[in-house]
């Protein structure tokens, strides 16, 4: 087998609490393939600071380790910040949950998406806009033309989510974080969103890192899963063997899940003594 | 008698109408959903029986007695609006216990110490959490906290706008079941707004699915088992839920 694109190890988040530092993410190890991998867990349990802790984004007072953090050769443990600079964006990228926060409000859509074409790659002016119109295309924009002149304000929840897609893919970064792509939106729009997602990591040959609370929705849309709680991976398994999953925190989670059809008349609720309570 | 009737209900924000003639009844101890993208007018069909959209026209009785368009006093001691945001909903600085005795003093009512303390354990939550303050309780606690106080009136009809959306789904299903033990405890009728399916699954004896404004079909939630809707905007929000997943492997 060939090394893995992401080589993450022993990879720790912490923050200060008036009890000394607290360790949010502890001791995080795995390996990541040109695969789609789901990192799914309650709130708080670290999804986001590990998904930040990739990109080396974790601000202070937080604080990061980890034994081994290789992407493709690169050890971005030892990056300096400016190669990290240049590595976010061109080769990871990283979609959030509200496009709102992660849009620029005073410029247009269609320069937010040229400037991040622009950063990685030098093209002539007339390419740029193609490419951004192409990108928009790709993504299901209906008249690009138009919404390149648009502001994020004036584009609906599902469409601004597009439009950052757009953004976070025309680098062609080998890896995608998607954290919570899709919370924000209505589940018509969520699911449009993530097939497009799926289906433009797929043809580019990207690995995904999907970062989601909704345990069905990671089975769907990825190949293998890692469970998270308070900080710590407590499973690990291929998306279509979820719901055979062993770990008791795991089948609680999965179990509080109503179904379509459904009978049961209670709710099996997690007996959180059991993993220390969140 | 119906524990909801709207009949012909347009409601409007400025003038502008964004609902349009919705026509349904809640029977009494019914729990009925309404479901739908955002933006289609959920929300303000809740907010128009609770009396908080007055730019109306048609009719809404809740148990039988028409509301007028004016604040309804007698209405909230009939019926009582939870929603989504515990955070937004109950006031920062603002014990549980005040939030849960200030319906009481509104009302005149008396008993009130033993009124909180009996609703505080109807909702599960322990006693020592009554002098907390909305900062000092997770989500699920301060839903609980939504919930007690909506019910402080003992109104026997309750308009849940997503409940549990905020939620984890272990807290979901803690809140989920409370709901629906109050509702047959206390023989409630839920009028109650998700996006959530399988919530309806569980939750809902029927559901009226809604677009743009206006209601496209009402459906029992057993079309939820094998999405037998009939209008194409019911089949696509299904579809786009993941339909039934245990059927499609038995198939
Ligand atoms: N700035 C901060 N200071 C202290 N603790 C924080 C800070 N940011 C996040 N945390 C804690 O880190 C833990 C993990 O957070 P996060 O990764 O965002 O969880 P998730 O994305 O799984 O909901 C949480 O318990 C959260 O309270
Ligand atoms: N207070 C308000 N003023 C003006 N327009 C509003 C107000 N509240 C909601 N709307 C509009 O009314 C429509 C229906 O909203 P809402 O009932 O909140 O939908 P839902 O609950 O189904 O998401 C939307 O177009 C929304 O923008
Ligand atoms: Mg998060
Ligand atoms: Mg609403």
């Amino acid at each position: 087998m060939t090394a893995p694109l992401l080589s993450v190890e022993n990879l720790r988040v912490s923050f200060p609490t008036p009890a000394g530092r607290a360790d949010v993410v502890k001791g995080l190890s795995f390996d990541l393939g040109r695969e789609r991998l789901g990192i799914v867990g309650e709130s708080g349990s670290g999804k986001s600071m590990t998904g930040r802790a990739i990109l080396r984004l974790i601000r202070r007072p937080g604080h990061q380790s980890a034994d081994r953090m290789m992407f493709d050769g690169l050890d971005l443990t030892t990056l300096s910040e400016r190669e990290m600079r240049k590595l976010r964006g061109a080769r990871i990228s990283m979609i959030m949950q509200d496009p709102k926060f992660s849009l620029n409000p005073v410029m247009t859509v269609g320069d937010q998406i040229a400037e991040a074409l622009r950063t990685h790659e030098r093209l002539a002016r007339k390419d740029v806009g193609a490419r951004v119109i192409e990108m928009l295309h790709s993504v299901r924009i209906n008249e690009p033309e138009r919404v390149v002149r648009l502001f994020p304000h004036e584009v609906s929840g599902g469409m601004g989510q597009r439009i950052m897609i757009a953004m976070m893919l025309i680098p062609q970064p080998d890896l995608l974080i998607a954290d919570e792509p899709t919370s924000a939106l209505d589940v018509s729009v969520q699911a449009q969103v993530l097939d497009l997602i799926d289906e433009l990591v797929r043809n580019k040959g990207m690995a995904l890192i999907l970062i989601s609370h909704d345990l069905n929705l990671v089975a769907r849309y990825c190949d293998r899963i890692l469970v998270m709680h308070s900080g710590k991976v407590v499973e690990s398994c291929a998306a279509k063997d979820l719901h055979e999953a062993t770990h008791p925190y795991t089948r609680g989670l999965l179990a509080a899940v109503p179904r379509m059809e459904e009978t049961r008349d209670e709710l099996p609720v997690l007996d959180r003594s059991a993993w220390s309570g969140t | 008698m119906s524990a909801i009737s709207l009949k012909n209900l347009d409601i409007s924000y400025q003038s502008k109408k964004v609902v349009r003639d919705v026509t349904f009844d809640v029977a009494e101890g019914e729990s009925f959903a309404l479901v739908g993208e955002s933006g289609s007018g959920k929300s303000t069909v809740l907010k128009a029986i609770a009396g908080l959209a007055p730019d109306w026209t048609g009719e809404i009785s809740i148990l039988g007695q028409a509301r007028s368009h004016k604040v309804d006093r007698d209405v909230a001691t009939r019926c009582q609006m939870v929603f989504q945001d515990p955070y937004g909903s109950l006031h920062p600085r603002k014990s549980v216990d005040t939030v849960l005795s200030e319906p009481l003093l509104i009302h005149g009512l008396g008993n009130r110490n033993s009124r909180v303390i009996d609703m505080l354990a109807a909702v599960g939550l322990d006693q020592r959490f009554r002098f907390r303050f909305p900062h000092q309780l997770s989500g699920g606690q301060r839903q609980r906290v939504a919930i007690a106080r909506a019910l402080m009136l003992e109104p026997k009809v309750m308009l849940l706008d997503e409940p549990t959306s905020a939620l984890d789904v272990s807290v979901q299903a803690e809140i989920l079941n409370l709901l629906k033990r109050l509702r047959r405890e206390q023989g409630l009728s839920y009028l109650m707004v998700t996006h959530n399916l399988p919530v309806v699954s569980f939750m809902c004896d029927r559901m009226a699915v809604m677009n743009k404004g206006r209601i496209v079909e009402i459906a029992p939630a057993s079309a939820l088992h094998d999405g037998s809707f009939t209008d194409p905007y019911s089949q696509s929000l299904y579809a786009a839920s993941g339909g039934n997943p245990d059927r499609k492997e038995m198939a």
